[in-house]
């Protein structure tokens, strides 16, 4: 016993403070890392209240009409946000709707009724889903879903540019990662109260359905909010699908441009620096940051009040 | 005495290993039974496999049989799930579900087919568990809001309202303070008058107290069975004696 303690190094007969030249300097290497995550954060939030502040600034613009009229046609001054808005919360709505229960479904196959070895097989080959970039996405819904939308519901009543084609494939899109977070939260169902279910006769369903979900009901909500932030900020898809020119509609079938949508559009073609329109997509900017914060930090507190303590 | 569960020359294997040897062992109506012996003896095994709980794990497997009531519950077009509505379990650690007290009891019910009055279960159920008078005014409240020992009892009213023939027993009291485990002692007691009870325990005293049969396995095996006041006074085997004194487990 004697001998092995003079195997180390240093002896260990101070016990004094030591500089630990590596772990200071790792210290401030990560420390630096995390400070740029929140310079870039700062920066953005800084450079849309900025523009937006400009926007504002111009005479015919007021906050109250922004949040308030009903058109929206920059070329004619007509600066009211909610055509777009409406667009928005449409495809994100019908992209969820479509979406989550889907979702639960795969879930609760994946987490309740396959074995181990195979969920290893099924679950990368749906985040390969995740994979797939938005403009593909995009084509597919202009190239395929509108024209099977038409078919079934009428070319007169389906326009080529709708919301309904850009919601359900926002909806594909958002598919992955409302699987992995309804099946996190499934999963995450303590075992004991699966064993006490079948203890009383229930089948896998009886279980899956009258316990794990209930179980689970805030890790759905969280996911399903999640979900709606990220269809509220997908950008490629609807800029193919949804049409181009705001329309304060609540007809799926029927084109309407949505906040990213016109982004895009403004972004892409000539407006000259600091225009009215150029200063316009800062504020949408800064509306669809506030949205997709205020969504994630509601889905974050969902999930840490109802943890499971286990 | 009549016998209502007889394991006959029982094997079973997780994956590889073989956790119950040869087990055969009979347990009588209107009685407690008690399971005892060191961890990892295998008397939990034992006791999951009487409602078919361990078809669940995967890569498990087994041979012999369990017959209760004079049926043979592994056989191959026996469905697992009517044997545990026949045979109910009551776990370690108490596991509520996340819903009301009332939920409790009638969810085990309905998926069972109730048609009866509801009202009349619980009431009957809780006051059979001796829990309605202290929850009788919060039947709509969370049960994870009840102590420890009212979540126990709760589990246990949650098992006898789909009206089983045995229950089963998983060291019911081992996360209870000693007045809980009185209260459930004094419950299960009581609860011998209408169902068969399979306990499995870590604590002698308590199989001594409230037990009539005693099985001690080793090792996946049963070393000795008999009555429980003979098993603990006069043990026929060595083992048996070192392991009731305390000499090692």
């Amino acid at each position: 016993m004697a001998d092995s303690t003079t195997n180390f190094s240093q002896k260990q007969a101070s016990l004094e403070k030591k500089t630990r030249i590596g772990e200071s300097l790792i210290h401030v290497v990560l420390f630096a890392c995390a400070l740029c995550s929140i310079f870039t954060t700062v920066g953005i939030v800084v450079i849309l209240a900025s523009q937006s502040a400009l926007f504002f600034a111009d005479p015919q613009v007021t906050l109250l009409g922004f949040f308030t009229s009903f058109e929206w046609q920059p070329s004619i001054g007509k600066f009211g946000i909610l055509p777009l808005l409406n667009a928005t919360l449409l495809t994100s709505f019908i992209a969820v709707v479509f979406a989550t229960p889907f979702a639960i479904l795969v879930a609760i196959f994946l987490s309740e009724f396959t074995k181990p070895r195979i969920k290893a097989i099924i679950k990368p080959i749906l985040e390969v889903l995740a994979g797939i970039p938005s403009v593909v996405y995009g084509y597919f819904a202009v190239g395929t879903v509108t024209p099977v939308l038409q078919r079934v519901f009428g070319s007169d009543t389906v326009e080529f540019y709708n919301t309904a084609s850009a919601g359900i494939v926002i909806g594909i899109l958002i598919l992955p990662i409302l699987i992995t977070m309804i099946d996190d939260s499934l999963t995450s169902v303590p075992n004991n109260l699966r064993e006490a279910s079948f203890g009383l006769g229930a089948t896998r369903l009886q279980t899956s359905f009258g316990v794990v979900i209930p179980g689970s009901f805030s890790g759905i909500a969280a996911a399903f909010i999640l979900g709606f932030s990220r269809a509220i900020g997908e950008t490629m898809i609807v800029a193919l699908a949804a049409g181009a020119g705001s329309a304060l509609t609540w007809n799926p079938f029927r084109g309407a441009e949505t906040m990213t949508g016109y982004i895009v559009r403004i972004s892409g073609g000539d407006i000259s620096y600091n225009s009215i329109d150029y200063n316009s997509i800062f504020a949408i900017g800064l509306v669809l940051f506030l949205a997709t914060l205020g969504l994630n930090i509601i889905s974050r507190r969902i999930v840490k009040k109802y943890q499971w303590n286990v | 005495m009549k016998s209502i569960i007889q394991i006959k020359n029982f094997n079973f294997f997780y994956g590889e290993s073989q956790a119950l040897h040869d087990v055969t062992l009979d347990f009588n109506e209107n009685q407690i039974s008690a399971l005892i012996g060191p961890s990892g003896c295998g008397k939990t095994t034992l006791l999951r496999c009487i409602n078919r709980m361990n078809d669940l794990i995967d890569d498990t497997r087994s041979e012999g049989n369990i017959t209760i009531h004079e049926k043979n519950i592994y056989l191959a077009e026996v469905d697992p799930v009517e044997v545990r509505r026949k045979v109910g379990m009551v776990f370690q650690k108490p596991n509520p579900f996340p819903k009301t007290i009332w939920d409790n009891i009638v969810w085990g019910a309905k998926i069972n087919g109730y048609t009866g009055n509801l009202e009349e279960l619980v009431e009957s159920t809780l006051t059979r568990t001796a829990l309605w008078d202290e929850v009788k005014d919060k039947l709509h409240t969370n049960a994870l809001f009840l102590s420890g020992g009212q979540q126990q009892r709760l589990c246990i009213a949650r098992a006898i309202a789909i009206k089983p023939d045995v229950i089963l027993m998983d060291e019911p009291t081992s996360a209870l303070d000693p007045v809980a485990t009185a209260r459930i002692e004094s419950l299960i007691t009581e609860l011998k008058k209408r169902y068969s009870i399979v306990i499995v325990t870590h604590n002698m005293q308590q199989a001594g107290r409230i037990s009539d049969c005693t099985s001690f396995l080793l090792n996946g095996v049963v070393v000795e069975h008999g009555r429980t006041k003979e098993i603990f006074l006069n043990p026929k085997e060595k083992k048996t004696e070192e392991y009731i004194s305390g000499e090692f487990g």
